[in-house]
């Protein structure tokens, strides 16, 4: 059946609508405003930073000088950055899938419920990212850490848990990215054909065996994508670690669940306002911030494709 | 994938567990410190390859928090402690904080280097900084309004500047407050209009004025020699805290060197000045 | 959150035997696995919900005492001389001290005189001002203006950190307001239009590309957009408008606004894809042009998901952090001067909180603004949501 919406406008018999014509030229516009802008900050940030990354910057610590174009690297505040975002998506994803596998397979649509929790999960998407910040501080370190602290070491004069630690800056975050999770994997989950349900239960397997064993490996791209994203989201975000475990500079990499960590969105915040000497900074910060933007923009763009493969490959088995 | 979780979770637990924090110093707080606290720790680590340094910024108030939360062993610190801040440690490790003065430091006020103002009196950077004299043209510049910049009130470089130079009062509410020296540095630069202060710090378009103590006295500039024989009157001592009872063994090798000879060779390629002959250690 | 998945999900029967879910009584055996399963995934499930409810406990925990008015910030003291410790009695030195039983039965008699002296000390510092001995904690300072001294007339001050705690909170929320307004006016309209026309205007197969493209901004970290705003916005906007201030909240809103753009243009989209084509395909055939069709007919539909798309915009633009405390001057000043400094409730707890030491009133009010902003926050959310839960039940009604 033909669309009529899908007919080339100039073949309708009308005369020429100056309005029309203003106004889709203005929202064209404002799309073209907002791609431009992109592309203003993401080319300016290359051509700046470009020169300043190199292998040796990618892969050297910070041994020499922080602030020495010549002899500073973001090694330790790439493993930082890594870190936490891996640390996360262990606390992250099991908590995510599990409550999506509840939404969509278990769950009543309707019921009071439900609703509750799908309001907290869309609540907890728009908390403001200091405040998780200040839950990180008062649950997490002082809290939990403190209670673990009277736990396993009640004799000790400092705190071994209650203090910024990559673990509670993880968990943290973890907390902030659950709604990504859960979203993602419930899309993929509504996403399956229900016959395939139906079949596996005609076939006699329970409800647990079906969830298990038919559905989660057919949802694994969506979860996998909601991963992506989450990562991608933690790996940028520097409000919630200020006070939860981000360090300015340490020696050597986080091996403990208790020791801090660098990371490269809090070099570039202190970079842009502690550095002695900004001009000599200048190309140094640049580049930490091409290189963060590099971290983000991959894993988004990953999230985007294995999303766009997954829903292709849905449609074609529909 | 269940099992592996676990397996991870039950890992890290008791690696955390079974780990102990020997060997690890914390130094937390001046921003002003900051840079200097870092090399110390670089040069320090190069020699002692078993000793591990973490430093952290954030502002001297920062580390006089983190020392009575015994979530530091150093607190670094651009201004002395409060008292207050004392009572806070006594009850936290029943002593007081033992004070070391580890570098000297001459607060810079700065200008954009196209401003024709060379010299200001302390009297004129108070009225300036309490936001009673607006208009560069009340202090010998161009007409034109003068926008202030100032620091977070988490940094010692900020109360120092209030009690010393302010005597007290409180800063123009119209004042900018920047994060950190650089930011400072950065917006005086592209600001013709602005001022502001620091520690010691480079930047392109903005300048250090000279100060005066009144409207008689030279104008003189911070430069090692008018930091250290006091005619700068704007100097200060920068400091480094300790709970008593940590200070031996690793640490208090650490704080000795900081104050040797060797440690306030440093001092100087970072910006500051090193403490008098008087007040230095011999190195070991 | 797309609620255009809404036709994929089918209306469970009432009978438990259904179809589609046979529930836990397969043929006539009891599975107690199964039921131990569904059980422990359903309290995992509830792990969003206690989340929030943590947050909202742990957080105004720490700032009960200020909402309760029992938090006494004065700073002149009684001097009581060291030497005459032993005249006291055990509740008055311990009042005096202001000490905790705990705190008090952990101290020897040495420490307890060098507490003496330090307070010595401490009443040296003290101010002699006629504010000394006001509780700067209470209501009527946090929200009235006041003269204090050395200023000309009453106004509202926030300096902490100072003889006396200034404590206002006016200039604050006036600073959020302000680079939110600005962010909402930039973005909105940018966003909708952007909507407008990927949803209604553009041809599939630009579409195709052109939605990821846009929602690439989503991809840009806030702390990132801060820095290109200090740095190069700021300069560039003060060319162009030939303000005074170089940072103030205008540019932190525009940077604000391009943070929020992303999130507006997603759902305002969603919103508009999911009317029904039979709208638009009866008016093209009545003769009117696209935009006609998307101006009238489709965006009066789509109205309360797009109203939802600016009350999350809203949310997320007030509760930014990162932009706003590297762009936007932070002077704490009460002006609705767009072009001024202004200083966010966000930026202030950003900036200050690691000074403060647990548990006294600077940090208790830092928590307290962050309470307020949760509020704010879980209002909006709320408001949004039951907005599109609205929407969704209207469309499933029609369709």
């Amino acid at each position: 059946m033909t669309d009529p919406s899908r007919a080339p406008e100039r073949f309708r018999s009308r005369g020429f609508d100056a309005a029309s014509f203003f106004f889709s030229g203005v929202t064209g516009i404002a799309t073209a405003i907002i791609l431009g802008i992109l592309a203003i900050i993401l080319l300016n940030i290359t051509w700046h930073g470009w020169d300043g990354i190199s292998l040796r910057f990618i892969v050297s610590g910070t041994d020499q000088d922080m602030f020495d174009v010549n002899k500073a690297g973001v090694l330790p505040m790439i493993v930082g950055t890594s870190a936490r975002v891996i640390l996360m998506t262990i606390f992250v994803i099991p908590v995510g899938v599990i409550t999506a596998i509840h939404l969509t397979e278990y769950a009543n649509p309707v019921s009071i419920h439900t609703r509750i929790i799908r309001g907290a999960v869309n609540n907890l998407a728009g908390v403001p990212s200091i405040v998780f910040g200040l839950f990180g501080l008062g649950f997490f370190i002082g809290f939990v850490g403190g209670e673990m602290d009277a736990l396993f070491y009640p004799d000790s004069d400092e705190p071994v848990w209650g203090k910024p630690a990559i673990l509670w800056a993880s968990m943290t975050l973890a907390v902030m990215t659950l709604p990504v999770v859960i979203v993602a994997t419930e899309e993929s989950l509504k996403a399956i054909a229900p016959g395939l349900r139906e079949a596996s239960l005609a076939l006699g397997a329970t409800k647990l065996q079906t969830v298990a064993k038919v559905v989660l490996p057919q949802a694994l791209p969506g979860i996998l994508t909601g991963g992506i994203l989450s990562i991608s989201r933690a790996a940028g975000e520097v409000a919630p670690i200020l006070f939860t475990g981000a360090a300015y500079y340490m020696s050597g990499y986080p091996t403990r669940p208790t020791d801090q960590f660098m990371d490269l969105g809090y070099h570039v915040f202190i970079l842009s306002t502690q550095s002695p000497n900004i001009e000599q900074t200048r190309p140094i910060l640049y580049a930490t911030v091409l290189v963060l933007l590099l971290l983000t923009f991959t894993l988004n763009i990953v999230a985007v494709l294995v999303r766009a493969k997954m829903r292709r490959g849905m449609r074609q088995s529909h | 994938m269940k099992k592996l979780i676990q397996s991870i979770c039950a890992a890290a637990l008791l690696a955390g567990v079974a780990a102990t924090e020997a060997g690890t110093i914390t130094a937390k707080g001046s921003d002003t410190l900051v840079i200097l606290a870092q090399k110390w720790a670089e040069v320090y680590m190069a020699r002692n390859p078993d000793t591990t340094i973490q430093v952290t910024g954030g502002g001297s108030g920062t580390g006089f928090a983190a020392l009575q939360n015994k979530t530091t062993d150093l607190a670094n610190a651009s201004r002395q402690i409060k008292a207050k801040e004392k009572i806070a440690c006594i009850k936290a490790f029943r002593k007081a904080p033992t004070e070391y003065k580890v570098a000297l430091d001459g607060l810079s006020v700065y200008i954009n280097a196209a401003n024709g103002v060379e010299a200001l009196t302390l009297a004129q950077l108070d009225g300036i900084f309490t936001g009673k004299i607006t208009d560069w043209s009340q202090v010998g510049g161009k007409a034109g309004r003068i926008t202030v910049y100032s620091r977070e009130n988490s940094s010692g470089t900020y109360e120092f500047f209030k009690k010393n130079v302010l005597k007290g009062k409180d800063f123009f509410a119209r004042a900018q407050t920047m994060p950190g020296t650089a930011a400072v540095l950065q917006a005086v630069g592209k600001d013709p209009s602005g001022i502001g202060y620091g520690g010691a710090a480079y930047g392109a378009g903005a300048k250090a004025i000279l100060v005066k103590k009144d409207a008689d006295s030279p104008a003189v500039a911070p430069t090692e020699e008018n930091v250290i024989s006091g005619n700068y009157p704007i100097w200060r001592y920068l400091y480094v805290y300790v709970n008593p009872a940590l200070d031996k063994g690793e640490l208090g090798d650490y704080l000795k060197w900081i104050r040797s000879s060797e440690g306030q060779k440093i001092v100087k390629n970072v910006g500051y000045y090193p403490l008098p002959k008087t007040l230095q250690l011999s190195s070991r | 959150m797309s609620y255009t998945n809404a036709a994929f999900v089918t209306q469970p029967s009432g009978n438990n035997r259904s179809a589609r879910w046979a529930g836990i009584l397969r043929g006539k055996k009891r599975r107690p696995l199964e039921w131990l399963a569904e059980k422990g995934i359903f309290l995992v499930s509830l792990s969003a919900i206690l989340m929030v409810f943590l947050i909202f406990l742990f957080v105004g925990r720490e700032a009960l005492p200020i909402f309760l008015g029992r938090m006494d910030s004065s700073v002149a003291i009684k001097v009581i001389q060291p030497d005459q410790m032993a005249s006291l009695s055990r509740e008055e030195l311990q009042a005096y001290l202001e000490l905790s039983d705990d705190e008090f039965a952990g101290m020897d008699e040495e420490t307890l005189t060098l507490m003496m002296e330090v307070k010595l000390e401490e009443a040296a510092e003290a101010p002699e001002d006629k504010d000394a001995s006001v509780n700067t904690t209470e209501w009527k300072y946090l929200l009235q203006p006041h003269q204090w001294t050395g200023y000309d007339k009453p106004e509202h001050i926030w300096q902490p950190v100072s003889e006396i705690h200034k404590y206002n909170i006016i200039p604050l929320l006036i600073g959020s307001l302000k680079a939110t307004l600005v962010a909402l006016l930039f973005a909105v309209p940018l966003s909708l239009a952007a909507a407008i026309y990927v949803s209604q205007l553009a041809s599939p197969r630009v579409k195709e590309w052109l939605k990821p493209a846009i929602e690439m901004l989503a991809g840009i970290p806030s702390v990132v957009l801060g820095f290109f705003a200090l740095l190069v916005m700021a300069t560039v906007l003060q060319k162009v408008f030939g303000y005074d201030s170089r940072l103030n909240a205008f540019v932190a809103g525009v940077a604000l606004g391009l943070a929020i753009v992303p999130v507006v243009f997603s759902i305002a989209e969603d919103a508009l894809t999911s009317v029904p084509r039979s709208y638009t395909q009866a008016a093209l055939a009545l003769g009117s042009s696209k935009w006609q069709a998307a101006w009238r007919i489709v965006l009066p539909a789509a109205l309360p998901g797009v109203f939802a798309a600016v009350v999350l915009g809203f949310g997320r633009a007030i509760g930014e952090t990162m932009i706003v405390l590297m762009a936007s001057g932070n002077a704490s000043i009460v002006s609705w001067d767009l072009f001024e400094s202004a200083r966010t409730i966000t930026a202030t707890i950003a900036a200050e909180l690691a000074e403060t030491v647990f548990g006294d009133h600077h940090y208790r009010m830092l928590f307290m603004l962050g309470t307020l902003l949760f509020a704010v926050t879980f209002v909006s959310n709320l408001a949004a949501d039951l907005i599109i839960h609205r929407l969704k039940k209207q469309l499933e009604g029609r369709t």
